[in-house]
């Protein structure tokens, strides 16, 4: 699809020729993850985690389709039958556990996917699409994670989706009418708990139908690669299959190896301990936390205890953690450098680093206890993660001196070899 | 491409060094592959019933209420349970036809338990498609042939509840029971 | 222009991010939190060894039907275990007769409906039955235990962080709040005079917030007589209804573990291979 050395389909059986010509899904599938997708061929292993991210999805999607066979949404009964799956159900424990695990699995992956992007420039001209299309899946997943999470109706699913849907309460004027419509009541209710338990069902869905857009959108530039320069030939390319999916084929064991590890041996440590009690409107647990994978933004919520001047703090803190999440929508803008790969980039490597450890903060303070000192080290670290995104990186793009690029990804390949001249006839012969 | 040769589907007969180590690959692909079949398995059995459904009580029957002629309607396992006291006219019907000449050869003893011949316990479950036959409530069609019809495809029962006529292929299950006291049994 | 507003924006929320920052530090210097007694006097679970601890764990049947005797005689007639059936308890190493038998002999009947009359009645519990509930309701249980309700047992080991362990610490952890130190030496009344354990409610540092509505169940050696000849200290006894009450939280523990070992083996070669397939595949591309 994307360069003219692409290898064509050409289908040996008779069979898939049959179906080719009525219906080419062969040549797309060939095209978009098979032979026929020249990618670069110094990708290193961080370029693993978009295909272990749609293997998640098809975990989650798949656990996700047997528990609703035997969960009932239904808030008498719905804390009841996923204890039914856990005991009743023949390897029920075992779905549910892949389910509660997976979706932070799921996250896992995609967080280092997306600082994956962040590092490389994969977000930088011509790929902003894959991006904008990568982030409204990330916001999916936040919604569809957080509805699943209301599910199990425990302690912390009442109390979370009271503590959300409380967000939308901030806004002024229309803030509690927006409230009650999302819950359909006043608090958490059956009502909010069958519709989240419809829209969980169907988001994974919509997800999948971005994916294949960001796929879409991805293979007309086609990857980038870690030295972020453009591919210039054959040379520079090796076709995605074999080459790739035997190392995706790797990284997936290692992947499995490692959910394994949690799902058999410690499926509740992600979890917290007053999920295990069923919800209870007239009791709210000490210490109210989301999941993890949302605790960098709960931080940023909590950071703002000021009012200004007219606009209260908690709509402040809400705004606040809207935006940390839809600024990213402007990152290739915001960062202009004609530079993509942060290799070469010198300085917006030093505050690349920073900013690792500024949202490992975030997310330490986030799971924590609202103590004083807590709040104190997640407004510093707010305070320089708006920063980076909105001040920092559009300043080092105009001052910042990046150090010589290699010319081609094949040169770049060879230097680190340390081989001189061409490399011998394994080039694909075209 | 060049690079098809490394595929592990393909150049297994090749002799050269490239080519012996393909069955890496081979076995890769296959681990793989009893790995999917291996996720497949509890994927499928967990449609099974599941251990509180297998676990249903046995269910007891109180038969001092039901007079001769009469019959009741329960339920063991979530499905209708027929319990008929039979009039020595009925019990005489029954035992006068052939069993040899039946589509599914019972005697009424082999249907009923010894010395209890006139207490009938069947499933109510038509064994054509599955209906409720009628004739065990209080002023339902019997058939013609006095034990129960099922009014989905017509098949009639006769007083041992056998298949007489219509599409069923057996006679009305009995399951498994037995005396608790005299007037009351323990189906399962 | 689309710079410039989001570099306001970023000035903006960097800066109520530090004006916050130095509000709340002058906040903290000049009006610091006191520290609470749960903060200074809480305790964290002891440290209590499990047969189930570990990857290789397991169940000790003998020591989960020793604590299934405290619940049964201590425990259940407060507290409800309603997400376990009585036919779980082949698990523990009843026979089915057995099982049949503790069903019937349950001192709490399962509820049913009178067949002749439609109204409510009770009946002797059987095998397909959860364990019945002490209490109708939650009224009921208030109005029964001077307005605190007895939590429902089964999950009880997960509900709570290192929950067998806190289970047996809280059993164990009943004492006099006269004289109570903690590990830095200070006396909780002389820190905190105001916080002497009201009327009704028991002195337990191990509970969250010090003082708890249960009196304390396990009170005596010998309370429960197990049958298998073991000495019931009460350490023995907390540490047995632990066991048993983590049982019902996580029944399935031992095939999960064994699954997971069979799981991670094949995983391991699995990955092996594809390891070297990966290897062979890219054998002659310099990456």
């Amino acid at each position: 699809m994307s360069f003219p050395w692409a290898a064509h389909y050409t289908p040996k059986a008779p069979l898939m020729k049959w179906i080719d010509e009525r219906l080419p899904l062969p040549r797309l599938v060939y095209n978009s993850i098979g032979a026929g997708y020249p990618v670069p061929r110094n990708l290193n292993y961080m370029w693993n985690f978009g295909v272990l991210s749609g293997l998640a999805l098809v975990i989650q999607i798949v656990s996700g389709i047997i528990m609703a066979m035997h969960y009932a949404a239904n808030d008498l009964v719905a804390f009841g039958t996923v204890e039914h799956v856990m005991r009743d159900v023949n390897s029920g424990w075992l779905i549910r556990y892949a389910h509660a695990n997976g979706a932070s699995f799921f996250f896992i992956v995609v967080y280092l996917h997306i600082f994956r992007g962040l590092f490389y420039g994969s977000y930088k001209a011509p790929r902003e699409m894959v991006w904008l299309l990568g982030l409204v899946i990330y916001l999916l997943m936040m919604a569809t994670a957080f509805m699943g999470y209301v599910l199990p109706w425990g302690q912390m699913s009442y109390w979370g989706a009271k503590v959300i849907t409380g967000l939308f309460g901030a806004i002024p004027v229309v803030g509690e009418p927006i409230q009650t419509w999302l819950l359909g009541g006043f608090a958490p209710g059956n009502a909010a708990l069958n519709r989240f338990f419809s829209l969980h069902y169907l988001l994974p869905f919509v997800i999948a139908g971005v994916i294949i857009l960001h796929i879409w959108a991805l293979h007309i530039p086609g990857s980038n690669n870690p030295t972020g320069v453009d591919v210039k030939g054959p040379q520079d390319t090796v076709p995605f299959h074999p080459y790739y999916t035997a190392k995706d084929g790797f990284g997936a064991g290692v992947f499995l190896i490692l959910f394994s590890i949690l799902l058999f041996f410690a499926p509740n440590f992600l979890g917290h301990p007053d999920n295990y009690i069923e919800a209870n409107p007239l009791s709210t647990p000490a210490h109210i936390v989301p999941e993890w994978y949302f605790w960098p933004f709960y931080a940023i919520l909590r950071a703002f205890t000021f009012d200004f001047f007219f606009v209260p703090a908690k709509l402040l803190g809400v705004l606040a953690m809207f935006a940390a999440i839809l600024l990213l929508f402007f990152l290739p803008w915001l960062d202009n450098s004609p530079v993509r790969s942060g290799k070469f980039r010198p300085v917006f490597k030093q505050f690349f680093i920073v900013l690792c450890i500024d949202v490992l903060i975030l997310g330490w303070c986030g799971g924590a206890p609202a103590t004083a000192g807590y709040v104190m080290i997640s407004q510093i670290a707010a305070a320089y993660y708006f920063a980076h995104f909105l001040i920092i990186l559009p300043l080092i793009a105009m001052f910042e001196k990046p150090l010589p690029l290699p010319n081609s990804i094949t040169e770049a390949v060879l230097a680190k070899h340390n081989l001189q001249g061409e490399e011998p006839a394994a080039v694909p012969a075209e | 491409m060049a690079t098809a040769e490394h595929t592990g589907t393909e150049g297994l007969s090749g002799g050269d060094g490239v080519r012996r180590r393909d069955f890496i690959n081979i076995a890769a692909v296959s681990f793989a592959g009893v790995g999917a079949v291996a996720v497949v398995l509890p994927l499928v059995n967990q449609m099974n019933p599941s251990a509180d459904v297998l676990a249903l009580a046995s269910s007891e029957v109180d038969l001092s209420a039901i007079q001769p002629g009469q019959a009741i309607k329960t339920t063991f396992r979530s499905q209708p349970l027929f319990v008929r006291h039979l009039t020595p006219k009925e019990i005489a019907e029954a035992d006068a036809v052939d069993a040899s000449t039946l589509r599914d050869p019972q005697t009424l003893e082999e249907r009923t338990v010894d010395g209890k011949k006139q207490w009938l316990v069947t499933m109510g479950v038509c064994t054509h498609l599955g209906c409720v036959p009628l004739g065990a409530g209080e002023g339902e069609v019997r058939g013609e042939y006095g034990g129960y019809f099922c009014p989905c495809h017509g098949s009639s029962y006769d007083t041992a509840a056998r298949i007489r006529k219509g599409p069923a292929p057996l006679n009305l299950e009995v399951p498994e029971y037995k005396f608790t006291s005299d007037t009351a049994i323990l189906v399962g | 222009m689309l710079r410039a507003i989001l570099i306001a924006i970023g000035v903006f929320f960097s800066g109520m991010m530090l004006y916050s920052f130095g509000a709340s530090t002058y906040a903290y210097l000049t009006d610091p939190a006191a520290p609470t007694a749960e903060e200074e006097f809480h305790l964290h679970p002891k440290e209590v060894h499990f047969s189930f601890n570990g990857s290789l764990g397991h169940y000790d049947r003998q020591q989960l039907q020793r604590g299934f005797q405290v619940f049964k005689e201590v425990c259940s007639a407060c507290h409800s275990l309603k997400f376990v059936a009585f036919r779980d308890l082949e698990q523990l190493g009843y026979s089915e007769a057995e099982v049949k038998a503790i069903a019937k002999q349950w001192t709490i009947k399962a509820p049913d409906v009178d067949p002749k009359t439609g109204e409510p009645s009770t009946r002797d519990p059987v095998p397909a039955d959860h364990f019945p509930k002490p209490f109708a309701n939650n009224v009921a249980a208030a109005a029964a235990n001077n307005n605190a309700i007895p939590p429902d047992l089964s999950l009880m080991a997960k509900a709570r962080h290192d929950g067998p362990a806190y289970i047996h610490s809280l059993l164990t952890g009943f004492q006099s709040q006269e004289g109570f130190k903690n590990a830095k030496g200070k006396e909780l009344l002389k820190e905190f005079p105001d916080s002497k354990t009201p009327e009704g409610l028991h002195f337990n540092p191990y509970f969250a917030n010090l003082n708890l509505a249960m009196a304390p169940p396990l009170t005596a050696e010998g309370q429960v007589s197990y049958g298998d000849g073991t000495k019931a200290t009460v350490d023995q006894m907390a540490t047995d209804v632990s066991a048993f009450l983590m049982w019902t939280a996580e029944p399935k523990l031992e095939s999960r573990k064994s699954t997971g070992m069979a799981v991670l083996f094949f995983l391991l070669i699995a990955t092996g291979l594809a390891y070297l397939s990966y290897r062979n595949i890219w054998a002659d591309k310099k990456h």
